[in-house]
């Protein structure tokens, strides 16, 4: 029997990967997620069929538990996926850490050889500081209880490297001790309080703009702690799966900081953002405001269009008055395109899917690179909600914080216009230049308020 | 003195099992632990090279059904929760597993659920307006 099982755990492998592979293109990618259907099923029923596994009520109970938790979190408001993102790290991070616990506890002092050992550190390590550290994230990205700009004391670090280098100290010895003695059993467990504790110190200092990055590491460390737990129970199913989901986060993380041109450590240590920098303190420099109606007759006389997302699109929620923008445009035979940088909202595809959701068709979300060659002969760049991504500061101004970081280039467009709450800096709390240039528009008001009146303007002027 | 002495034998034990657990069984062919070091390994790179093809506009969705995927570990949570063998040890495994195994239900049905969700958004004409 333990024989088929194997079998079926080998086919359930080789589904995850084409799952994976079918995520290509929209296309496909519904095929990709039956196929982890099956193979999550497959596995399951396998699992339950193994002939240690005797005790089904608790399985049973605890199943149909995280079905009741499972559906309503299936059915956020895509405004919420962020954080839903960060809390199912958490959740897959709580999984690994009490598998971990209950083998260390469980096993008996021969089975907990050096590799074992070191797996079930690996384990509770990377599952207790992705599940506070994830819990963190959720909360900053629900702006709750936490501020989401960088929380900073003072001998930050030490105290971080002091209570990660506890943990790491503990495990080495720990991992030479083998066995789950008394004096052990107390290590282990400071080794897991430690690692939770970390996790939140960790994130503390971590500003929202740089959530995409953070919610990918996390992801990246959701999946590991998952390998670690296949090395434990032995079994390379979990291998594979935890490295599929391992190596997303990583493919993730390094996207995300190459879209803002910062490492790693920068970005979990940078405290980025933390600096509001005293915009134009002395200088006034001006800027010119315009009414809907202005905006309108503009957008109306256009050839070509392209709209920049930013998070306060999806903070304002205006994602279904752009799609009426993007229909009325089009009727009038305005070529409408949308730019899509990389980091624009807080999580890696954060506007892809919220433009999806209102319907606006994918073939006309363009990346980054292949929007900027068209720009210089776009009739107007509309910015909606997006700051950082179109300062041209990162190309120019050497001193600037965000120098060297791939931007949107909104200002080679004809006409810029900006939708905006105010002239406050962005969340960065840098100036943006873009704002000053002649040929920019400022858009004062609530993105969906805004981009709502303008529809109503066009729709005024008739044909 | 003895103290020392205890180290170093405990030591020379701790570095003979992992040499063990890291090389070679008596047969002199590879260990189980270095196969599974071996699949990690490829599974790795196959991970790495099957994401990079994957549309940036499918980020979101790819993120959560990698989430529902690593919550395989369900697999362990219910070797866990309802062995028969650790229940002889008393219900620790069985809690401990039982909060894996609903921790880990939750991922995958919320995971695949939202995934598919999302992707029935993607269009790539306009739906047809009556």
């Amino acid at each position: 029997m333990t024989f088929v099982i194997y079998f079926v755990y080998l086919a359930a492998a080789a589904l995850f990967v084409l799952s994976l592979k079918w995520m290509n293109t929209p296309t496909t990618a519904r095929r990709g997620v039956i196929a982890g259907v099956v193979a999550m099923t497959a596995s399951i029923i396998g699992t339950l069929l193994l002939p240690d596994v005797k005790h089904y009520m608790p399985i049973l109970i605890a199943m149909a538990a995280g079905t009741v938790v499972g559906v309503p979190l299936s059915m956020v408001a895509l405004t919420a996926v962020p954080q839903r993102t960060a809390l199912s790290h958490a959740f897959g991070a709580m999984a690994a850490a009490a598998v971990g616990a209950a083998k260390f506890f469980l096993l008996t002092s021969e089975q907990l050889t050096p590799f074992i050992t070191t797996a079930i550190v690996f384990e509770v390590l990377l599952g207790g500081l992705t599940l506070t550290g994830s819990v963190m994230a959720a909360l900053k990205l629900m702006e709750l209880w936490i501020p989401t700009r960088p929380v900073m004391y003072a001998n930050q670090k030490i105290v971080n490297f002091g209570v990660i280098g506890t943990a790491v100290a503990l495990s080495i010895a720990l991992i030479f001790m083998n066995n789950n003695g008394p004096l052990a059993s107390v290590m282990f467990i400071a080794i897991l309080v430690l690692s939770l504790v970390w996790g939140v110190l960790l994130i503390l200092p971590i500003g929202g703009a740089d959530m995409p990055t953070v919610i990918s590491i996390l992801n990246s460390f959701a999946g590991l702690s998952a390998v670690a737990m296949g090395f434990v129970l032995q079994n390379p199913l979990l291998i594979v799966a935890g490295a599929l989901d391992g190596s997303s986060g990583l493919i993730l993380s390094i996207i995300m900081c190459r879209a803002m041109n910062r490492s790693f450590t920068n970005v979990l240590f940078g405290a980025f953002g933390q600096v509001q920098t005293a915009a134009a303190a002395g200088e006034q420099k001006t800027y010119r405001s315009a009414t809907p109606e202005e905006a309108a007759s503009i957008l109306d006389s256009a050839g070509s269009v392209v709209v920049v997302p930013g998070y306060g699109m999806a903070v304002a929620q205006a994602q279904h008055k752009v799609r009426e923008l993007y229909d009325s445009l089009t009727k009038r035979g305005v070529d409408v395109k949308f730019a899509i940088h990389p980091v624009a909202g807080r999580m890696p595809g954060h506007m892809n899917v919220l433009l999806a959701e209102a319907d606006i068709p994918y073939d006309k979300l363009i990346e980054m690179e292949e929007i900027n060659p068209e720009l210089p002969q776009t009739d107007v760049a509309l910015i909606i909600g997006a700051n950082d991504v179109t300062n041209p500061a990162a190309r120019t101004d050497k001193t600037s914080p965000i120098y060297g970081m791939p931007i949107i280039d909104v200002d080679k467009a004809r006409n810029v216009m900006v939708v905006k709450r105010s002239m406050n800096p962005g969340f960065a709390g840098i100036d943006n230049e873009l704002y000053y240039l002649p040929r920019t528009m400022m858009l004062f008001g609530d993105a969906k308020g805004f981009v709502g009146d303008i529809v109503k303007e066009l729709a005024h002027a008739g044909h | 003195m003895e103290l020392l002495q205890y180290g170093v034998m405990h030591v020379s034990n701790w570095l003979m099992l992992a040499s063990e657990a890291a090389s070679g069984t008596s047969e002199g062919g590879p260990s189980q632990n270095t196969l599974f070091l071996f699949i990690f390994l490829l599974a790795s790179f196959v991970g790495m090279d099957v994401i990079r093809k994957v549309s940036p506009l499918l980020h979101t969705p790819l993120m959560s059904l990698t989430n529902a995927i690593s919550a395989i570990s369900i697999v362990g949570a219910i070797m866990v929760c309802g062995s028969e063998h650790y229940r002889e040890k008393g219900t620790l495994g069985m809690w401990l597993g039982g909060i894996a195994l609903f921790a880990a239900m939750t991922n995958i049905v919320s995971g695949f659920m939202i995934t598919d969700r999302m992707l029935k958004m993607f269009k790539k004409r306009e739906a047809v307006k009556p």
